[in-house]
């Protein structure tokens, strides 16, 4: 199936909605919003791409290996970065004292949470996203095929 | 005015809640459910909780949608 209108209208929106979803990640410290929230607008526009380019560019879907990379990238980096505090003789992720804080009200003024946000972030998009395409596409239907 | 708005918005909300039980096409009531979820994002946004109303937006609106599509998909469109 090729429907012009709909990739037409994805290719106008898809960046949007990742340019979004990326403010609401990188200002989660800031304004409204966080890593559920970013990393859940990034995982619709995710869904948005691989449904409507499903059947035109299959081999440009993300594959199961790399969500599963980013879902195990995020809960590692919030460990290391928690592990961290540790290191320095404080305790579990610290943030005064280990990373520089900056300037209240700016990007780069919160120490570990802006690290921590983006790594789970990522994790919420590539945990809704699997979960999307094996509820979709997962497993056998009922013609048996897989 | 701005409570008229506001009773507004509730009363949109308790009718989509209504007619999401009552509606048999369920393809309908995802979108219906759609619009209640987009509504409470309002509502939330009303009662000064933004971050609440930014996660409403993006889980009720969008992936719980989402899913509920790919549950139809799977199965029937018609309720019995």
């Amino acid at each position: 199936m090729h429907d012009m209108i709909l990739e037409m209208i994805a290719r106008l929106l898809i960046p949007m909605i990742q340019l979004f979803g990326m403010y609401v990640l990188f200002h989660g410290h800031l304004s409204p919003g966080g890593s559920f929230s970013g990393g859940t607008i990034i995982a619709a526009s995710l869904i948005f791409y691989s449904l409507v380019f499903r059947f035109s560019e299959r081999k440009h879907r993300l594959q199961h290996d790399t969500s599963l990379l980013f879902e195990g990238g995020g809960a590692l980096l919030y460990i290391v970065v928690g592990l961290v505090g540790i290191f320095f003789g404080y305790s579990f992720l610290t943030n005064r004292g280990v990373f520089p804080l900056g300037q209240a009200g700016r990007l780069w003024s919160s120490g570990m949470i802006a690290i921590i946000t983006v790594g789970l972030g990522g994790k919420v998009a590539g945990t809704i996203f699997t979960l999307f395409q094996e509820l979709l596409e997962g497993g056998t239907d009922t013609d048996g095929n897989h | 005015m701005l409570a008229l708005i506001n009773l507004l918005l509730l009363v949109f909300l308790v009718v989509c809640a209504v007619i999401v039980a009552r509606t048999r096409d369920l393809l309908s009531a995802v979108i219906i459910l759609g619009a209640y979820s987009m509504m409470m994002s309002i509502i939330w946004q009303q009662l000064h909780s933004p971050d609440v109303a930014i996660t409403e937006a993006a889980i009720g609106a969008g992936a719980t949608s989402l899913l509920f599509l790919a549950a139809i998909s799977r199965t029937r469109r018609h309720e019995e």
